[in-house]
């Protein structure tokens, strides 16, 4: 069964229709690699799942239970972690406190703590720094490792390599295939490389249609279709 | 995992200190009748600044009805003071009446209005104040109307009270301070607002005052953590209110006074909204000493600059310039140096020192 199931979703941003006709499932488990060109309506699917722009018609189901109407809050509540394009961090506040925000009971777990400070070091050292203080790198990882402060089903994330160092790109491959294992990420990526190092699953959107979906090990193989969906070289 | 402190902190937190050290012994400091008036409307606007900034400088939000919600406890404690008599059960019921109607006003818009783009917010908040402020003057079979009420507190506060008499039975004094009533409201006045202002500060340093920066600075990804915003905006707007409210009743046992020119008019809002900018918004620190310096200057910056131009007689145009007739514009001077000095207030930009 798909954990997350998106049924004809349509979004119009002011007069512009961007998504037409959205249907796509995201197997539990794995990476699950949402591709396209720019605009062609990647980041605007996540933000509609999260209810952050109004889909009008269609429906979006999570783990079976229709969440078309809900809140955004109350979908993050249900086990949605979403990290938005442009490292969604909260500036003025510390790296403490940015990740104290995303707990439930306004405390850490001890281990789930040990695990992030595992996977991103330079939270701990930068534990008391205000966040926009942080390198670009950092600022990722922060908005990462606010994903996983509780236990999540489905982390939603937005090209989380855009702009940074091939070193820190390489450290969150690793930390996206260590958060997979107790997650489904649903990534919505430029980079294809990156995305076929990590990715189970995949679909390509196409001026706000999925356009073609399957196992990102096929895809991958399959030079002319690259070609004609991504315009890849 | 260890706590920040920087020398900038370090150096507020000290002037904080000092300032409430000198309040807390104003009386014995300062042995005059205006200095005892300038150092409780210091600590009653204290609590007003902080409680605004919970809204302006935590939440993002602004409201130009705060001198409204400070009017419902002013004229709370003032009606009932004055139907009921000097007791105790009159400051209560008044000041219980004033958070309730405020309560209920602020929910009200809150619901109706947070949802909408701040200029709008503002604009209800600006018209609802001024609905009040008519209706105070309107009403004036229960407000006193544009002149006011004045009414009894209880004996307590009354100057004539002895809290101790010596062996001549005359009351006692202290470093020369007479031990009377005048003295017991004053310290009601210092105890009620530092309560208030150390529950704000806790309201600030619990979680949820994270919650209310992280709203301030983008309210869809406090969302989509899983804050519902219009909720919290409006809890915050209550708190904010009631906290106001409270800092009007005790203003009106202080003055034993209500009218619309010390309570709701949009003088005040105005003090209130350049006491927030100078001492800095989005800290609780910046409150009190925005608050000590405009409350300072509006009373002491006249006698200064008379003082400047006697000294300057003989200096051509200086005791002109410096007339104390013209003290409101050389408070705008002062205050458009501070903004420009201390971009974000006085605290705010000296907490920044050392932080990275």
């Amino acid at each position: 069964m798909s954990l997350l199931t998106l049924n004809q979703m349509k979004t119009d941003i002011g007069q512009y229709a961007v998504l037409h006709d959205v249907n796509l499932e995201v197997p539990e488990g794995g990476v699950f690699v949402l591709l396209g060109r720019n605009g062609a309506g990647k980041t605007t699917t996540l933000r509609s799942i999260m209810r952050l722009w109004k889909p009008a018609p269609g429906s979006v189901r999570f783990d079976g239970q229709d969440i078309t109407g809900l809140h955004t809050a109350d979908i993050a509540r249900l086990g949605i972690a979403y990290v938005p394009e442009n490292m969604g961090i909260f500036g003025n506040l510390t790296v403490e406190e940015n990740l104290i925000l995303a707990t439930a009971k306004g405390h850490f777990d001890a281990a789930r703590l040990k695990r992030i400070t595992t996977l991103f070091p330079a939270l701990e050292r930068f534990w008391t720094k205000q966040a926009w203080s942080l390198s670009g790198g950092q600022k990722q990882m922060l908005s990462v490792a606010r994903a996983i402060v509780e236990p999540r089903r489905l982390i939603l994330i937005d090209e989380p390599t855009k702009g940074l160092a091939p070193a820190i790109v390489a450290a969150m491959a690793e930390a996206f295939t260590e958060i997979s294992r107790e997650a489904t990420l649903l990534l919505v990526e430029q980079n294809f490389h990156f995305a076929r190092s990590i990715g189970r699953d995949m679909a390509v959107i196409d001026d706000g249609r999925v356009v073609h979906s399957g196992s990102m090990a096929e895809f991958a193989a399959d030079k002319p279709l690259q070609d004609r969906l991504l315009g890849l070289s | 995992m260890h706590s920040k402190s920087t020398y900038g902190t370090i150096a507020v937190k000290t002037a904080v200190l000092l300032i409430a050290a000198l309040l807390l012994f104003a009386p014995f400091l300062f042995q005059d009748v205006r200095a005892l008036e300038v150092a409780a409307r210091i600590c009653i606007f204290i609590v007003l600044v902080a409680s605004y900034d919970l809204l302006i400088g935590y939440t993002g939000i602004v409201s130009f009805a705060h001198t409204m919600f400070f009017g419902f406890g002013a004229y709370g404690a003032a009606i009932a003071l004055r139907q009921m008599g000097p007791g105790w059960d009159a400051v209560a019921i008044g000041a219980l009446a004033g958070v309730l109607v405020s309560l209920v006003v602020a929910t009200g818009v809150g619901l109706l209005s947070l949802r909408v783009k701040a200029i709008f917010f503002a604009m209800i908040t600006l018209a609802t104040a001024s609905v009040a402020l008519v209706l105070a003057s309107q009403l004036s079979q229960f407000t006193g109307g544009e002149d006011g009420i004045t009414y009894r507190v209880p004996d307590l506060f009354k100057p004539a009270t002895k809290l101790m008499v010596d062996e001549t039975g005359k009351v006692a004094r202290l470093f020369g301070v007479k031990l009377n009533g005048k003295l017991a409201a004053y310290y009601f006045v210092f105890f009620t607002s530092l309560a208030l202002f150390l529950l704000m500060l806790r309201v600030v340093a619990a979680p949820l005052g994270s919650v209310l920066k992280a709203i301030h600075e983008n309210e869809a990804r406090a969302e989509a953590i899983g804050y519902r915003v219009v909720a919290y905006r409006t809890f915050v707007f209550c708190l904010s209110a009631a906290v106001a409210s409270l800092a009007g009743t005790i203003y009106a046992v202080w003055l034993k006074y209500t009218g619309p020119d010390t309570t709701l008019s949009f003088a005040i809002m105005i003090d209130i909204l350049l006491m927030v900018v100078i001492g800095g918004m989005g800290t609780m620190w910046g409150a009190v000493v925005g608050a000590v310096l405009m409350v300072v200057a509006q009373y002491y910056l006249r006698d200064l600059m008379g003082a400047a131009a006697e000294a300057t007689a003989n200096i051509p145009l200086l005791p002109d310039l410096l007339d104390p007739d013209r003290w409101l514009f050389w408070l705008g001077i002062i205050f458009i140096l501070l903004v420009y000095f201390f971009p974000r207030g006085i605290t705010g930009t000296i907490m920044q020192k050392g932080a990275r």
